[in-house]
Order: structure tokens, then C-alpha cells, then sequence
């Protein structure tokens, strides 16, 4: 009964946190800017019985109260507008887009939550000896690296210089390919180095939760007692150490989204990969607003919706939470 | 149940003798001393260096064979794609970064604590709007946040200070709240609340110097967090254009393909230069939360 009004109360939760970042959006793109008719007609040589046309066309003749419905309205149906520059739906860009991204995401995360818990693990149990220091103190130097001069430095050294891997785009252009195979290969090559950007800039702060989450994990009593019943060391870390300390990497694993989010914009620019991030990226250089202003709520969902997912799989995981 | 507490175990734990003797331990501890060296370095640059080795914008090569040109006796760390002497405007973007990072921080502290001391000691309704508008902070992705309003409101260096600070308190908010709900509950509150002290001077006179260590260690994560902000935005090309930083070379490096071409010279400073005003506040930052954070003290 606990679960379900938890359940409820994260659900009404949700819901207002996305209402609130779709108003906000609104605010911030409809209100603050000034005259969308001045951005759109840029020359501003316009005559007046036009712009009054264009207003009525966007519905800007309308009072705010009424624009906020109808875009809500919008929203709703998938309307994201049209963009300035591509002259194209923002819905059918979004879509062309979105897969690339996910798909650079995904990679990186996996891969970061993997190695980062592991070799957290490992520092945790080595606690105070050389291995446990080198991993702290890697840890924080990959955290104060900025994610596009990693992937910059990385396109120096094995890109241009050992040329190991292809530094931009996600296939090679003008390719027929013999095989899905081959096609999935070079998809693959060309990953490479934005998805090790990302896990090398990323990977400390999942290495540190992970190690002092465990190192306190270590110190309680149920770990004295599974040593008292004579279980080996493998046996207490991993079956009793390691699964009482996750939690907190979930906590982190859902504060990362809205990291690695920023992270992909960063990786997509400095590697041209076509996904949403690049995106963000050249419709700010083009002042098209249309397109930032979806982007933006594309990416403010995603993580709202992921820390929503996060907070059910707490309630799964941990019983405590549900009845609290 | 209060007379058994001892008082010394409710002393106030802030102040300037506290504050001093947490940056000794801070000191002593080697990952901490090589973070304070690091941002010696970097002030001792940034002050200096623009006295000895100044950079002028305007001064840009004259033949095609000065543009992008390796290290010289000359040029140390050769030029920049119009000429210029990277190491001098390597030196220069040193200010920008840092003024950015503690002005941004300093905007960001003054909200969350604001924010965090009203959230944690409100009970009405002020409190509970506080805490959402918090999480709603918290959720939001920053650097597309970041962008989009710099995109939005321009791109002076006050523009972008404002924006970075407005959208990193929420974190220090939540410190201050957390530490706050745990601190109205101790018995040397009661006393003062016993003793007539009013809510608003119960919170700034009695709370805020208990809470102050632990903002302190969260700060300097926070500069080193605004230093990356400021560097990003300016690498995408959302910098202020008059005031070069690091982001800014890093930007100009990027879109004429300084990686292609081989020019390292161009690559390498800037980005040493972010990594190592970065790696020096993630240092202290560290070693001080580890000292100030009860939970996390003796790791």
C-alpha cells in the first residue's frame, strides 16, 4: 500500500516537474526574446500589412494566456514548429537525430558504470594501499577534464597522429557498403572515440561514490559477521559488500544523465556525430531558435523522465524507500 | 533528556579559527597541498604574468607564414590562426577563466545559501515552494540550460558570470537544507529559541556559521565546476568575443582545424591551462569535503 502511495506521489511529482519546464520554455522562448516576427523576416524590411499577417499566421495577435494553450496544445500533438534554417518540421529533424544520440549515450554509460564500479570496487577493497591512491587520484584528474578538449586531444593522438581511428561523423562519407556487416563496422569505428571521451572524462565520479559507498559498506556489522562464518574475501565483498553499496551509483547514475547530456553536446560538436547535441550546437551558431528551443526540451525530459525511472527502480530495489 | 548532553559536544563548529584549522588539515594532506599548489601557480600567473609577458589582441602577423606557426625564439608557444603569440594569450585567458569561475561561484553561493537556509528553516509554505524550485534546479540538464540562455541573452562576460551563477546553486542549496534540518533539531538551538531569539536571527546569528564549512568545501567544487561552465560555453562559441579565455582559443583552435593540422602548440596550452586551474579547486575541494563532511570523515 506504501509502494502504491509512493508510486502516486512521484507521479504527480513527475508531472508538475514537466509542466514546469514546459512553461518555463515558454517563457523563455516566446516571452523574453522580444518579436519572433523581428527574428524571423531578419532583414526587418517588412511592410506593415506583412508582419501583420505574419503575427496572425503565428498567432501572436493572440493574448499570452491564450498562446500559452495553444502551445501547450501543440506540444501535445507533436507540434514543435517549423526550424529557421532547415525550413523543415523541428519534429522530423528531432527524429532523424535522436537514434545517433541515444545510441552515443548509451555506449558511454554502460561502459562508465561498468568499469567505474569495478575498479571503485577494487580501490575500496585495496583501501590505502598504491592502487587505491592511483585510482583516487586518477579519478579526479579525468573528473577536471573538460570533455571537448579530451576529445580534441584524442583526435591529435590516435586520429591525426597514429590514425587508429576515424575522427568525424558516423560513417565514412560517400561509402557504398558491401555488406551490413561493413556498415556496421565502420558505425562502430566511428564511435570509438567520442564514446571514449565521454567514459574517461566520466568514469572517476562512478569510481569515487562506488569506492567510498563500499569502504563504508565494509565497516558494518553484517560484513563481520559473514567473515565470522568464515566466507572467503572474494565471497564478503562481492556477495555481501557490493550490493549494499549501489544504491548510491544509482543515485549518481541518474544525477549523470543530466551530465552526459551536456557531455554528447560537447562529444557531437568536436566529433561532427549527427545526433541532437551537434544539433544544439549549429542551431545556436545559426540563431535558430525553433530548433534549440525543442532540443532543450528534449533533453530537460529525457532527464526528468530517467530520474523518475530511477526513482521507481529505488523503490523496487530498496523497500525502505517505498515505506518511508 | 538535555541536561545529560555535555556542552562542549554543542558548540558552534564555524568560524574564522575553525575555517583556519580546516585548511591546515587540508594542507597536510597530500592530494589537498598538491591542489594548493596548483592554483598558487595558476593566481601567481594570472597576476603576474600579463605584467611581465603582456598579450595585445590587435597585434596580429603580417605574412602568411606567421599564421598557425610551430614554437620559436620568437614565439615560445608559436601562433595562433592570425598570428598572435599563443603563450602571452594563453597567460591573458588565465584572468577571464578565473574571474568568471569565483564571480560566477560567488553568485551561486549567495542564492543556494539563501535559498537552502529558507528551504531548511521555513516550515510553511515558503519552505516547501523553496525545496521544489530547488529539485526542479537540480533536474534540469545545466550546460543545455547554460547554452540556451546565453544564446538567449547574449554574450557579454557579466551575461554569462550571471547565467553560470543562476544555474548552479542548487546543489549548495541542498547541502545547506540537509544541514540545517539536522541543526534546528540540536539543543543549542532550543536554548536560544528558549532565550527569545527570533527565527531570522536564529538562522543567520546561530545556523549559518555551523552551516559555512561545508558551503566552503562545496565552493571550491563549484569554481572548478563554473571554471569548465565558463571554458564550454566559450568553446562552443558562446564566449565573450573582447575577452579571450581559454574556451575562446579552444573555439578558434577547433574551427580552423588546429588538430588536422598538426598545431599543438595551439591545442595544448589552453587546454593545460583549464586543466590545471580545474584539477587544483577538484583537489582542494576534495580534501576539504572529506575533512568538513562528517560522513565521509577518515576515508
Amino acid at each position: 500500500m506504501g509502494g502504491l502511495r509512493y508510486l502516486g506521489r512521484k507521479l504527480v511529482q513527475v508531472a508538475l516537474t514537466l509542466l514546469a519546464v514546459v512553461t518555463f520554455n515558454f517563457y523563455l522562448f516566446h516571452v523574453l526574446p522580444g518579436d519572433p516576427i523581428k527574428l524571423l523576416a531578419r532583414a526587418g524590411n517588412l511592410q506593415p500589412e506583412d508582419i501583420a499577417r505574419l503575427r496572425e499566421l503565428f498567432g501572436l495577435d493572440q493574448s499570452l494566456p491564450v498562446q500559452y494553450l495553444v502551445y501547450l496544445r501543440d506540444l501535445a500533438t507533436g507540434n514543435l514548429g517549423m526550424s529557421l534554417t532547415y525550413r523543415q518540421p523541428v519534429v522530423d529533424i528531432l527524429a532523424e537525430r535522436i537514434v545517433n544520440t541515444v545510441e552515443l549515450l548509451a555506449a558511454a554509460t554502460v561502459l562508465v558504470i561498468i568499469i567505474g564500479v569495478v575498479v571503485g570496487v577494487i580501490a575500496a577493497a585495496r583501501r590505502g594501499t598504491r592502487v587505491d591512491t592511483a585510482s583516487v587520484v586518477t579519478s579526479l584528474l579525468f573528473w577536471s577534464l573538460p570533455t571537448f578538449w579530451t576529445g580534441l586531444m584524442l583526435i591529435f593522438i590516435l586520429g591525426v597522429w597514429l590514425h587508429a581511428f576515424p575522427i568525424s561523423g558516423s560513417g565514412t562519407p560517400g561509402v557504398v557498403y558491401a555488406s551490413l556487416g561493413a556498415q556496421v563496422v565502420d558505425f562502430g569505428a566511428h564511435l570509438v572515440l567520442p564514446t571514449l571521451t565521454l567514459v574517461l572524462v566520466d568514469i572517476g565520479q562512478f569510481v569515487l561514490i562506488t569506492r567510498s559507498s563500499l569502504i563504508d559498506v565494509l565497516t558494518e556489522d553484517f560484513i563481520l559477521t559473514a567473515r565470522a562464518k568464515g566466507l572467503s574475501s572474494s565471497q564478503v565483498l562481492w556477495r555481501h559488500g557490493v550490493p549494499n553499496a549501489l544504491l548510491p551509483v544509482i543515485t549518481t547514475s541518474a544525477l549523470y544523465v543530466g551530465l552526459v547530456v551536456g557531455g554528447a553536446i560537447q562529444v557531437e560538436t568536436v566529433f561532427s556525430w549527427p545526433g541532437m547535441g551537434r544539433l544544439i550546437y549549429d542551431s545556436v551558431l545559426r540563431r535558430d531558435y525553433p530548433l534549440i528551443e525543442a532540443t532543450f526540451l528534449v533533453f530537460a525530459m529525457t532527464v526528468i523522465l530517467t530520474n523518475f525511472a530511477t526513482d521507481l527502480l529505488y523503490m523496487w530495489i530498496d523497500p525502505r524507500v517505498r515505506n518511508a | 533528556m538535555t541536561a545529560t548532553v555535555p556542552l562542549a559536544v554543542e558548540r558552534p563548529t564555524g568560524g574564522l579559527a575553525a575555517a583556519r584549522a580546516n585548511l591546515a588539515l587540508a594542507w597536510a594532506d597530500p592530494i589537498g597541498r598538491a591542489g594548493f599548489a596548483l592554483l598558487g601557480f595558476t593566481f601567481l600567473v594570472a597576476i603576474l604574468g600579463p605584467v611581465v609577458f603582456p598579450f595585445d589582441p590587435t597585434e596580429v602577423g603580417t605574412s602568411a607564414a606567421s599564421i598557425l606557426q610551430a614554437p620559436t625564439a620568437q614565439h615560445w608557444l608559436g601562433t595562433d590562426e592570425l598570428g598572435r603569440d599563443v603563450f602571452r594569450e594563453t597567460i591573458a585567458g588565465s584572468q577571464v577563466s578565473l574571474l568568471v569561475g569565483l564571480l560566477a561561484t560567488a553568485i551561486s553561493m549567495i542564492v543556494g545559501t539563501m535559498a537552502g537556509l529558507g528551504a531548511g528553516y521555513s516550515r510553511g509554505l515558503v519552505g516547501a515552494v523553496l525545496v521544489r524550485i530547488t529539485d526542479f534546479f537540480l533536474v534540469l540538464p545545466t550546460l543545455p540550460l547554460i547554452i540556451v540562455l546565453a544564446a538567449i541573452a547574449g554574450q557579454s562576460l557579466g551575461i554569462i558570470i550571471v547565467v553560470i551563477g543562476l544555474t548552479s546553486w542548487a546543489s549548495t542549496a541542498r547541502i545547506v537544507r540537509s544541514q540545517i534540518l539536522s541543526l534546528r533539531e540540536r539543543v543549542f538551538i532550543e536554548r536560544v529559541r528558549a532565550l527569545g531569539a527570533t527565527d531570522l536571527r536564529i538562522a543567520v546569528v546561530h545556523i549559518l556559521p555551523n552551516v559555512l564549512p561545508l558551503v566552503f568545501a562545496n565552493t571550491v567544487l563549484v569554481i572548478a565546476g563554473s571554471i569548465l561552465a565558463e571554458a564550454t560555453l566559450a568553446f562552443l562559441g558562446l564566449g565573450d568575443p573582447v575577452h579571450v579565455s581559454w574556451g575562446t582559443m579552444l573555439h578558434f583552435a577547433f574551427e580552423v582545424g588546429a588538430a588536422g593540422r598538426g598545431a599543438w602548440w595551439y591545442l595544448l596550452p589552453p587546454g593545460i591551462g583549464i586543466v590545471v586551474v580545474v584539477l587544483g579547486f577538484t583537489l582542494v575541494g576534495y580534501t576539504l569535503d572529506r575533512i568538513l563532511n562528517p560522513r565521509l570523515r577518515n576515508r
